[in-house]
């Protein structure tokens, strides 16, 4: 009898760890891959051990190329998808305004849209424009999809924001541009930093619309589906697992610095006014 | 000349005039916010729509290098349908098996992290999230060495007879649902434990000292209080793995192909443009059908 409330106290906790496992294998057989001399290219089983792979991650050199191609569409791409996204929170949170349901439809609807129709409809665009496909193109199409993920989540933190910290700032005789620089954005920030590190690694990771609209440019998922066909160097293994890492780390980074901004925001407000 | 000054507002000189600039300047201000991301969307979203629907209705016999002529062409859709029905039904039924699995697992875990995990919760959520960190793709490729015929996995299954001996993973419809549900799960385990931490504890007490059995419990209160995650999560799982064909084209073989590898080899290896814009907007189409039905069906306005 013991024991049957034990397990049914426990067995939801059980299933979770099961399932929490079943999402990290794949990772931990990257990390394993990346240290794996496989005996072909085309073969996917481990074989031996070897440092190489971690030692000359740039043994393929085009493989390289496709990484930083990644990285730069990516910071673009964050870039401006972050800014405009932004933007479009504060109007959408802040104020009321005519055809709001409309922006919101905008905006919710390139989410719901499969990729697979975004890249098409694109690919449509740009060859009915007669616009040649390539670096910038790509850019574009990231920029789309990244705006909605952007305006959700920094939404989503401004809405949860306290707007007395906003009213006492303005009480104790702030100026508007005060109040945001000093109060309204540092209190956003977390929110801005969680959904740029969101658009960099949706834009990074993109497959399906990006290979609609590449042309002949090679982005590192797009080498990864090319060598697919002719063998996966292992390489591709360290590169995962070091995104996995870095990840990891400006996670751990950003949460902590949250915590810090916000703890600033509340120091201003306990200041004596009139002294920015 | 004057009359029309007084028509634009009050005049520069009199007192009034900051104030009024002011909330002139604060009715525009969400317009000129959401100017440039609004802008961006209507030319690369909405636009490029019409352009495919319009590509759709092309003259089927035109190709990419003589140019299509606009024919209103509605038999490709028909033509589509009929040439590759079979890749239709088999994406909706391979996201609709991956679903159900991905509810059966996602559910207890976004439950566990949410009512259960106490100071865990934190680092749990980050491990629903870190799968995500490392590339789709090279994800799904790990699941090749996982299935492979000579790995672990197989040969644990063949011992125990639950494979055959030539039985194998890799190259099945069974590794296909399984790399659609690992992909999206944590789609679904999102917004499910975003509905299921507001869920207070006290509720479930009290349906217990009402001598509600947990079963019961759990359909009377849990479920219904978690409505709107599991549809929001539900959509987020479901839209993007009918519309995938990575995990098919890296885990199956061509008798698993979904519509999405048509669409992909109608776009970019046979240079059918029409062909491939009739399949997308069926593929589109029917999701959004199904979504339709689907909240019709659950009957609640708030979703995301």
């Amino acid at each position: 009898m013991r024991l049957r409330r034990w397990l049914a106290d426990r067995w939801v906790m059980g299933v979770a760890l099961l399932v929490l496992g079943y999402l990290t294998l794949p990772i931990l057989v990257v990390a394993g891959l990346s240290f794996n001399r496989p005996t072909s290219r085309l073969s996917y089983d481990f074989n031996e051990f070897t440092l190489d792979n971690w030692a000359r991650p740039c043994a393929t050199a085009d493989m390289c190329d496709a990484v930083v191609r990644s990285m730069e569409i990516g910071l673009i791409a964050t870039v401006v998808s972050t800014v405009l996204g932004t933007l479009m929170a504060f109007a959408l949170v802040r104020h009321g305004f005519r055809g709001r349901s409309g922006i919101n439809g905008l905006i919710f609807l390139p989410m719901a849209t499969p990729e697979l129709v975004m890249g098409t409809s694109l690919l449509a665009l740009f060859v009915a424009a007669g616009v040649p496909q390539g670096f910038w193109t790509i850019v574009i199409a990231h920029v789309m999809f990244c705006v909605s993920f952007v305006v959700v989540t920094v939404k989503a933190r401004l809405a949860g924001m306290d707007r007395r910290l906003e009213e006492a700032a303005m009480d104790l005789y702030a100026s508007e541009w005060q109040t945001f620089r000093r109060i309204t954005l540092p209190l956003v920030l977390p929110g801005i930093v969680a959904a740029a590190l969101l658009a960099f690694s949706l834009s990074f990771d993109d497959f399906i619309i990006t290979n609609f609209n590449a042309g002949t440019t090679v982005t590192f998922p797009m080498y990864v589906w090319g060598a697919a066909q002719r063998g996966i160097p292992p390489q591709v293994n360290v590169i995962g697992t070091a995104m996995f890492v870095i990840a990891l780390l400006l996670v751990g980074v950003s949460s902590l610095r949250g915590r810090r901004t916000r703890r600033a925001a509340l120091a201003v407000i306990a200041t004596p006014a009139g002294k920015p | 000349m004057t009359a029309l000054a007084h028509l634009g507002g009050a005049s520069p000189t009199t007192p009034a005039a900051p104030a009024s600039d002011r909330r002139r300047r604060h009715r525009l201000l969400p317009y000129l916010l959401l100017l440039p991301g609004a802008a961006w969307l209507l030319v690369f979203f909405a636009l490029p729509l019409l352009q495919l629907a319009a590509a759709s209705l092309y003259d089927p016999a035109g190709s990419l290098s003589t140019g299509y002529a606009m024919t209103w062409a509605v038999g490709n859709y028909p033509d589509a349908l009929q040439a590759y029905w079979p890749q239709f039904v088999r994406s909706f039924l391979y996201s609709a098996i991956a679903l159900v699995l991905a509810l059966l697992m996602g559910y207890p875990l976004a439950y566990a992290i949410a009512q259960k995990a106490g100071r865990w919760k934190n680092l749990l959520l980050v491990a629903v999230v870190a799968p995500m960190f490392t590339s789709f793709l090279v994800r799904t490729l790990a699941w090749k060495t996982i299935l492979s015929d000579n790995g672990a996995l197989v040969g644990l299954l063949r011992d125990v007879h639950l494979l055959g001996p030539d039985g194998r993973l890799l190259a099945t419809p069974v590794a296909v649902v399984l790399g659609l549900t690992y992909n999206f799960l944590p789609f679904l385990v999102l917004p499910l434990y975003a509905s299921l931490e507001r869920l207070d504890p006290r509720l479930l007490e009290a349906a217990s000292d009402l001598y509600a059995s947990p079963l019961r419990a759990f359909g009377r209160v849990t479920l219904p209080l978690s409505m709107p995650g599991l549809i929001a999560g539900t959509l987020l799982f479901f839209i993007p793995a009918t519309g995938d064909y990575i995990n098919a084209e890296l885990l199956g073989t061509p008798s698993e192909y979904m519509i999405g590898n048509v669409i992909d080899s109608a776009f970019l290896v046979r240079l059918d443009y029409p062909q491939g814009a009739a399949l997308s907007f069926l593929l589109m189409a029917a999701i959004l059908a199904i979504v339709f039905v689907y909240l019709r069906r659950a009957g609640t306005e708030e979703v995301l």
